[in-house]
């Protein structure tokens, strides 16, 4: 109780508010476009709550709530709960497990009372935590590898349970924390192998798995040769470039198809495929589902999804047609429009200038959340701040990279905008908690 | 340590930059550069629907509709979005087949994909109409009802000049791509139809409506603005008599050949007549195409129109414009005689050309008698006239005039491909035989009309029409105005008269005494009518085919009354052997009376029933028509046999016992239709079944199917 802020106020970004509450509106209004129907009574199924507008907004009461709630807690709450938050996570993670509900398509979800709970979305709050937690500890020296397979660990145990749950999308967003660790001194190289392994499996998607060998075999070659009189002194060298070419060759040739074709499902393959524009050549997957069932997904389609989105994002042009002359949105052209797909209704609705501007908006809530992070005293607090715009920065541009046809659909939400009271109250309680930790940034938590 | 890695931030910064930054360049590309989108989302949510316009009408001089449009409905059908519709419903309410069904839908995705509507059944009969319309509702997703205006013809006659319409293919697409048809449209392809497409066929207008994810009408596309209306189409006003036209038709029953009337002072078209013939409305509606084909291969070739399309020897009819020649060029006055011993012997005694009456004539009573003779001296006159230098240029001055009377050209009729007939010109002669080497005496049978002279039956018409008015004529044409004014400036060339050459009245009237004395002395004097002064000569054809000699075709032309030319006509009648003035004089006569006094007096009337009733259709055209007969005669008795040999099959087979697998190998073989070759072996019928009722149905269905191979 020492030293607390008298004058809360004075501490809290507004900026952060400011921008939370005009995303909301935001949000409101895209999924007010995408659900309207001509003659509905407006006002009357606001005000009970049928329509999904009104259930967004009951969703931003309930938000708004809490977070006045959080504001009024004590930030220490927060680091010293990090732990217990997690286990408790971990521990409603496993609970889906016997209780999930039946909801098609996901087994995520339990059923409370007449409110759909999902644990994988609170579980960013805790890892943010708990990762935050583990890498502020005086202990913990992050230069050292045991620290970082262990914060990876934190990070990446709920992903797989996430994953098992068959929320790909969700279990993926958990890699987001790679950013953080990252920032606190994760080796670079780590950086450069992930992207660069991300290259080679593209590479093996787009490029004949034979062309692919020849050119991997040739840059080989060609860095020995820079190389060559480097190797004469250090013959070790000559073997890490070696080794180096095997593993390549590997991944491309056995480890990327045998991932696809056992691992991933086949409307994921289809979906990534689908991406470069090219056909699935694996057509015999062994964990997939039967013929008829498959056929059933693919029909009722990614690709269409994709090419529906583009097509009425491309509609928009400059300026854009104007809400409520949206056709594509308001005729029910993209499919999930007001939860995965609710770019499309600001793409459509106001064109380039308006994408940008929401963007725009995005990038700003980014930066501010870094800038944020780098004035605090604490390591705790800079972690955190650094989860939630990982977090972030993984569902904005994902989610916007998936209506425009540059990255694989994944289901995951639009932060503040995507219908989804889960997903808007997640990312309410992620800001607020930064806000409130933000407000104390003199003090340093640990 | 929080400073150490400060430089980080900036690379977590740059980053979420760079990500945004090819987010925002995907967004520009989509949104800015490529245009496709907005097209494709247009495709999406806005149905254009072409409105067709009524077609215009066609009216007979005395303002009766000839031609009529009538509405009919055609079922649509969109095959992607049959998905969850009760097809077994709908057959019941078509009364089709689900075999049926499917055959359709095919047929449809193939015409016009299964993304865009396709007709499933055109021209619904009013019951089944109302049926489907009651029931609509249920299939709204996948089919419609469109509405379309096909032609409607209140007269059973009039075919061949009205023409009619057909389906347009991609040849015509392409010629008349700014038009803005489309695969489906129709628009006339022959007669009147084809030639006034333009003004007929008016505007098509557009209506852009809404619709959603399912293809359903949501409603008109920023209310309407952009629609575009309708023009209907201009109606024709022609100078067709009808009830003449009918009366012609009947007259020509069972007889291959044409009448062409023509109003001397307008160059109307009265009645223009072809046979053998066909009802109009049996090109229109549902069984249009199935008519079609009938009428495409019948011997008898019914869809030529014989007034245009076809020309002929003009045999002695041809004597009247070489008397004018004669007369023209002063070889000949109307005092001059020639006398005929039974054959004309100018060109040497070797090649005599007969005669029908021996004897001494005039130019008037050489016309009267049709003196062969007389007129190969009139133009071997002409032919080797001093005047000229050599045989080219007085060959070519006769080419002259005959061009003027309107032969070896073509005249300009607003019904498409006529033919232009053929005069023989100094360069055809020089090609044949060499310069130099041919006189008059090598075409010397052109003279009376036969050898290397032909003429279309409107050309003939349109001579008399020139000598009625005694040396003018305007061009013959069908329609004398269209409604709401010639935009198209289609009907230009038929406002002035048409004077090639100046002839003085008096030869004229020289040569109207002859024809007159055809009728009351000569060789039509069996055709007079009393009360009508008319002026007609009589032709009597010789042909041949593939070296064969045929029954001479009957010619004869008129106008009358002489005193004030209120018609000019001609007929011809094919093959029917005899003379001129056997057939076609009797029959111009009737129509001369026809339109002149409205009616038949009573003492003709027993007449007139015997020409209707004469049938006069050549020899060879009875043995195709026979030919065409037996071969359909021998497909329907082989498919009984057929029928008769399941029969006896079906019964022997349902002595044994078949095992499941055999029945469903049967209904699996039953898909395929045996080959329908005469002298085959009827295939075993794949469907085996014990039960009597099964039996039946299964064989209806195989004739059914039989029936379908044809």
């Amino acid at each position: 109780m020492n030293q607390r802020n008298p004058a809360i106020s004075k501490g809290i970004d507004w900026s952060l508010v400011g921008i939370y509450l005009l995303l909301v509106a935001i949000g409101l209004t895209a999924i007010f476009a995408a659900t309207y129907k001509e003659g509905d009574p407006v006002i009357q199924s606001f005000l009970r709550f049928k329509t999904d507008y009104s259930k967004q907004f009951f969703f931003f009461i309930i938000g708004a709530g809490l977070a006045l709630f959080i504001l009024l807690t004590d930030s220490k709450f927060f680091a010293a709960t990090a732990n217990l938050g997690y286990v408790a996570g971990i521990f409603s993670l496993l609970m889906v497990f016997p209780f999930h509900s039946d909801i098609k398509g996901t087994e995520s979800i339990i059923k409370v009372g007449a409110f759909n709970f999902q644990p994988a979305e609170f579980c960013k709050i805790f890892v943010a935590l708990a990762l935050a937690k583990y890498l502020s500890r005086p202990e913990t020296d992050f230069s050292n590898t045991r620290s970082q397979l262990l914060a990876a660990a934190i990070a990446l145990f709920p992903a797989a349970l996430t994953f098992l749950q068959s929320e790909t999308g969700l279990a993926l967003v958990f890699f987001s924390f790679f950013i953080v660790m990252y920032r606190e001194g994760l080796p670079q190289v780590i950086l450069l192998t992930g992207f660069a392994i991300a290259a080679l499996i593209v590479s093996t998607i787009v490029i004949a798995p034979n062309a692919l060998a020849i050119i991997l075999t040739l840059m080989a070659a060609g860095i020995i040769y820079i190389y060559r009189r480097k190797i004469k002194r250090k013959r070790s060298l000559l073997t890490t470039i070696i080794l180096g070419w095997a593993l390549c060759v590997g991944i491309q040739r056995f480890a990327v198809p045998y991932f696809f074709k056992n691992v991933l499902q086949r409307h994921q393959v289809e979906r990534i495929y689908d991406l470069f524009g090219k056909d699935n050549p694996y057509e015999v997957n062994k964990k997939t589902l039967t013929e008829s069932e498959a056929k059933k997904k693919k029909e009722s389609g990614t690709s269409y999804n994709v090419r529906q989105s583009k097509i009425a994002i491309g509609s928009g042009r400059f300026f854009g047609k104007g809400l409520l002359n949206a056709t594509q949105t308001r005729y029910d052209f993209v499919p999930e429009q007001r939860t995965d797909f609710i770019f499309c209704t600001v793409g459509e609705g106001f064109g380039f200038t308006g994408s940008i501007i929401l963007l725009g908006l995005y990038l700003i809530l980014l930066f501010r959340i870094v800038t944020i992070a780098e004035r605090q005293r604490s390591t705790f607090s800079r972690c955190y701040a650094y989860g939630v715009a990982s977090v972030f920065f993984f569902h904005i541009a994902i989610n916007t990279a998936m209506t425009v046809g540059l990255a694989p659909v994944i289901g995951i939400p639009l932060p503040f905008i995507s219908y989804g009271g889960t997903s808007l109250l997640t990312f309410t309680i992620m800001l607020f908690i930064l806000i409130r930790l933000d407000a104390d940034r003199q003090m340093v938590l640990r | 340590m929080p400073v150490f890695n400060q430089s980080r931030s900036r690379i977590i910064r740059l980053i979420f930059l760079v990500i945004f930054l090819i987010i925002i360049g995907q967004l520009f590309y989509l949104q800015i550069i490529s245009g496709k989108f907005r097209q494709m989302a247009d495709d999406n949510a806005i149905l254009k629907k072409t409105i067709y316009p009524p077609r215009g009408l066609m009216f007979d001089k005395n303002k009766s509709a000839i031609v009529n449009n009538t509405l009919t409905y055609d079922l649509m059908v969109t095959p992607a979005q049959l998905k969850g519709i009760d097809t077994f419903f709908l057959c019941r309410l078509m009364d089709i087949d689900t075999a049926e069904f499917r055959n359709r839908v095919i047929t449809a995705i193939i015409k016009n994909s299964s993304q865009k509507p396709s007709v499933f059944e055109a021209s619904l009969s009013p019951r089944k109409y109302a049926r489907i319309q009651e029931n609509l509702w249920r299939f709204q997703k996948a089919f419609y009802v469109q509405e379309r205006h096909i032609r409607s013809y209140p007269f059973d006659a009039g075919a061949n000049i009205f023409g009619y319409l057909g389906e347009v293919d991609t040849s015509y697409l392409k010629k008349y791509a700014e038009e803005g048809y489309v695969s489906g449209d129709y628009a006339g392809m022959t007669g009147l139809e084809a030639n006034y497409e333009k003004a007929l066929m008016g505007e098509r207008g557009v209506q852009y409506l809404i619709k959603d994810n399912f293809s359903r009408i949501q409603g008109p596309y920023e209310g309407g603005v952009m629609d575009e209306e309708a023009v209907a189409g201009s109606n024709l006003y022609t100078s067709i008599d009808i009830e003449l036209q009918q009366f012609g038709e009947k007259l020509m029953s069972n007889k291959v050949g044409s009448i062409v009337a023509i109003d001397p002072k307008t160059g109307g078209i009265i009645a223009m007549v072809s046979s053998p013939t066909y009802n109009p409305g049996y090109l229109t509606g549902p069984e249009r195409r199935r008519h079609f084909s009938e009428l495409y291969t019948d011997p008898r070739l019914p869809l030529l129109n014989r007034a245009v399309n076809a020309s002929y020897a003009p045999g002695s009819t041809f004597k009247t414009l070489q008397a004018l020649v004669g007369l023209a060029e002063g070889v000949i006055n109307t005092r001059t005689t020639f006398s005929c011993g039974g054959a004309f012997y100018g060109c040497g005694r070797g090649k005599p050309m007969g005669c029908l009456d021996p004897g001494t004539y005039y130019l008037s009573s050489g016309i009267t008698h049709s003196c062969n003779t007389y007129f190969a001296n009139v133009m071997q006159r002409v032919i080797n006239n001093p005047r000229y230098p050599n045989i080219d240029s007085s060959l070519r001055s006769w080419n002259k005039y005959m061009s003027a009377f309107g032969l070896g050209h073509k005249l300009g009729v607003d019904i498409p491909s006529e033919q232009k007939g053929m005069i023989p010109t100094p360069e055809f002669f020089n090609k044949q035989y060499g310069s130099g080497k041919w006189g008059f005496c090598t075409f010397r049978s052109v003279s009376i009309g036969q050898g290397e002279v032909t003429a279309t039956p409107l050309q003939v018409a349109n001579e008399m029409a020139y000598i009625a008015n005694k040396g003018w004529y305007i061009i013959p044409h069908v329609v004398d105005s269209i409604e709401g004014g010639d935009k198209f400036g289609l009907l230009e060339k038929y406002k002035q008269r048409i004077v090639p050459i100046n002839i003085p009245d008096s030869i004229f009237e020289v040569v109207h005494d002859g024809m007159q004395g055809v009728m009351e002395t000569g060789t039509g004097r069996g055709s007079k009518v009393e009360g009508i002064t008319i002026c007609g000569k009589t032709g009597t054809v010789e042909n041949y085919y593939r070296g064969v000699k045929q029954p001479n075709h009957s010619f004869f032309c008129a106008f009358a009354p002489r005193e004030n030319p209120r018609i000019a006509i001609m007929c011809v009648v094919e093959n029917s052997g005899r003379f001129g003035g056997t057939y076609a004089a009797p029959i111009v006569s009737l129509m001369i009376e026809k339109h002149i006094n409205d009616t038949i007096s009573s003492k003709r009337k027993a007449r007139m029933e015997n020409i209707i009733g004469t049938n006069l259709i050549p020899k060879m055209m009875l043995d195709k028509m026979r030919q065409k007969d037996s071969l359909r005669r021998v497909k329907e008795e082989e498919k009984l046999l057929k029928g008769e040999l399941k029969n006896i099959k079906d019964t022997l087979q349902s002595e044994d016992n078949p095992t499941e697998t055999e029945l469903k190998q049967g209904n699996k073989k039953d898909n395929k239709p045996p080959k329908d070759t005469p002298g085959r072996q009827p295939v075993k019928p794949g469907i085996i079944l014990p039960d009597t009722s099964k039996k039946r149905m299964a064989l209806s269905r195989d004739t059914a199917k039989t029936d379908n191979n044809q």
